[in-house]
């Protein structure tokens, strides 16, 4: 079993990128042989109402069993706790919300008062780093990389906040882990995407010294080739039950 | 058959204590991914006594005598680049020279001096006469000066490259950080211009606009410092490309511009 949390549906805004329809996302899934993704719309992070775009991605997952729903929410607007009651009626395994996309200071009270009442609805709350690597990126794309000092603060906020970060390296995961309590760190969930394999080995650094079962298997498809998060377990010598745990195990826990 | 032709190794004297294992970890890994030949640079000291890219002559020649050394330690697995620093032109040509003689299969040059500086003609020069290729660290659309290096991107590669047509020039890391696509519509039409496909970035079509842009004839597979993302790009080529396609991307073409008898099945 393999799960991606971290895929993504529909076009993005600062350049081309090829086979971002469900069909062809599907295919991607099967290419790579993965079972389930956790998918949100990706136009729809970019809009004024990033929620707008939720409609079409829960109409989308309800006719196909390998999507699971991943709602964007935006705490600024009015309607954000609508957002969460929809999001755990429909089943959506997380939310979504990245507040440097969304002109949000990504540690201020919004941010807050979203992670308390995800801890409280007991839905996982998703944020990630950086869709694309800031050398590259349209030179109107503006958006920073979310600070690690926002994840420390929105995990210290509330008692029951679960966090999946997405797209953070080495370094980012090291300074919240150890920058956190144990619990706090167990309530702290790292997808597998940007973090460098050999010869650097930050991957197999961080297995061993934060754990394996901090870690989900995510791909940031497709932006990102899926085959990579894959390259990047076929070149560590884990366990089966290590393997299984980031592939899909884990995630339960995350979940829980 | 699988070339890298895009790797690096440490040595004992760089800021990195852990320089074996390092060293250990992209030979084993090269194992698992298939690599037959890590055709490598080593920069100087990598920072302990000069500037990674801005590397002093001592510690040019003493990154690649330990670059020979490890060439002779692994004569099957490991081929190297003279690295180089342009500025010191009587040094870098004497270096190209000895390492050349000593098995070296290529030139490496990474930012000390812009690629379209007359500086770099000599360099050039010498890359026809012995007939290696230069690989041209890049920095794909560079908007500014960054510190630490003096980076060229593609437009001033391909200046070099247009004054020094029978040089083969390998573009690096078309993944490696910066506007893609931006280096694509730039060497396009610069036929000795080569596109190495390593770096940490896997985005979804550049391996797309890379056929596009050069077609497959000047393509070569690397891994520079992420050898899982160079994995990845190969796993995804092989849905993309014909067997025969692919051997051109794996390592004929590598074979065509470095020199004969640099690879074991050339």
């Amino acid at each position: 079993m393999r799960v991606d949390c971290n895929a993504f549906i529909g076009a993005y805004p600062w350049r081309k990128v090829p086979y971002t329809s469900p069909g062809e996302v599907l295919k991607a899934l099967d290419r790579t042989e993965i079972d389930v993704a956790w998918i949100t719309h990706l136009p729809s992070l970019f809009w004024r109402d990033p929620t707008e775009g939720n409609g079409w991605l829960y109409k989308t997952a309800r006719n196909e069993k390998r999507f699971k729903p991943v709602p964007s929410v935006h705490p600024g607007l009015a309607n954000w706790e609508d957002v969460l009651s929809d999001a755990a009626n429909s089943g959506a395994p997380a939310v979504r919300c990245d507040p440097m996309y969304l002109g949000l200071d990504p540690a201020g009270g919004e941010m807050r008062v979203l992670a308390a009442a995800c801890g409280a609805s007991r839905l996982p709350l998703i944020l990630a780093v950086r869709l694309e690597d800031s050398r590259q990126r349209h030179p109107n794309d503006r958006a920073g990389d979310l600070p690690a000092a926002a994840v420390r603060a929105l995990i210290r906020s509330d008692a029951d906040v679960r966090l999946l970060v997405t797209h953070a390296d080495r370094g980012f995961i090291e300074e919240v882990h150890f920058g956190s309590t144990p619990d706090e760190a167990r309530r702290l969930w790292w997808d597998i995407c940007w973090i460098w394999g050999p010869p650097e080995d930050h991957f197999a650094t961080l297995l061993d010294t934060v754990g394996h079962e901090r870690f989900v298997f995510g791909t940031g498809q497709p932006l990102r080739l899926p085959e990579n998060s894959i390259a990047k377990l076929d070149l560590l010598d884990l366990a089966r039950e290590q393997r299984d745990a980031i592939e899909s195990k884990n995630i339960q826990g995350l979940m829980a | 058959m699988l070339v890298d032709v895009h790797a690096h190794f440490l040595h004992a004297r760089t800021p990195r204590a852990d320089w074996r294992e390092r060293n250990v970890s992209r030979l084993t890994a090269g194992a698992k991914i298939g690599i037959s030949v890590h055709v490598a640079s080593i920069l100087g000291s990598w920072g302990l006594t000069s500037p990674i890219y801005f590397p002093s002559p001592r510690d040019v020649s003493a990154g690649n005598d330990a670059l020979l050394a490890l060439q002779r330690e692994q004569p099957d697995a490991i081929r190297g680049y003279a690295c180089v620093n342009p500025n010191y032109t009587a040094h870098a040509r004497a270096e190209i020279l000895r390492c050349l003689d000593a098995g070296m299969i290529g030139i490496k040059l990474a930012a000390s001096r812009r690629a379209d500086d007359p500086l770099l003609d000599p360099i050039a020069e010498l890359a026809r006469e012995r007939r290696v290729p230069i690989l041209q660290h890049i920095w794909q659309h560079r908007r500014r000066d960054w510190p630490g290096q003096e980076a060229s991107d593609a437009l001033e590669l391909c200046a070099l490259a247009c004054r020094h047509p029978d040089v083969a020039f390998i573009l690096a890391h078309i993944g490696g950080g910066g506007d893609w696509l931006h280096s694509l519509h730039a060497v396009t039409l610069v036929p000795n211009v080569y596109v190495d496909l390593s770096g940490s970035g896997v985005d979804g079509g550049m391996l797309e606009a890379c056929i596009e842009s050069v077609g497959v004839g000047r393509l070569l597979w690397g891994t520079d410092l992420t050898m899982d993302t160079g994995w990845a790009k190969l796993r995804y080529l092989e849905t993309l490309l014909s067997k025969d396609e692919l051997a051109l991307v794996r390592w004929k073409n590598a074979a065509r511009i470095f020199p004969p008898g640099a690879f074991p099945a050339d």
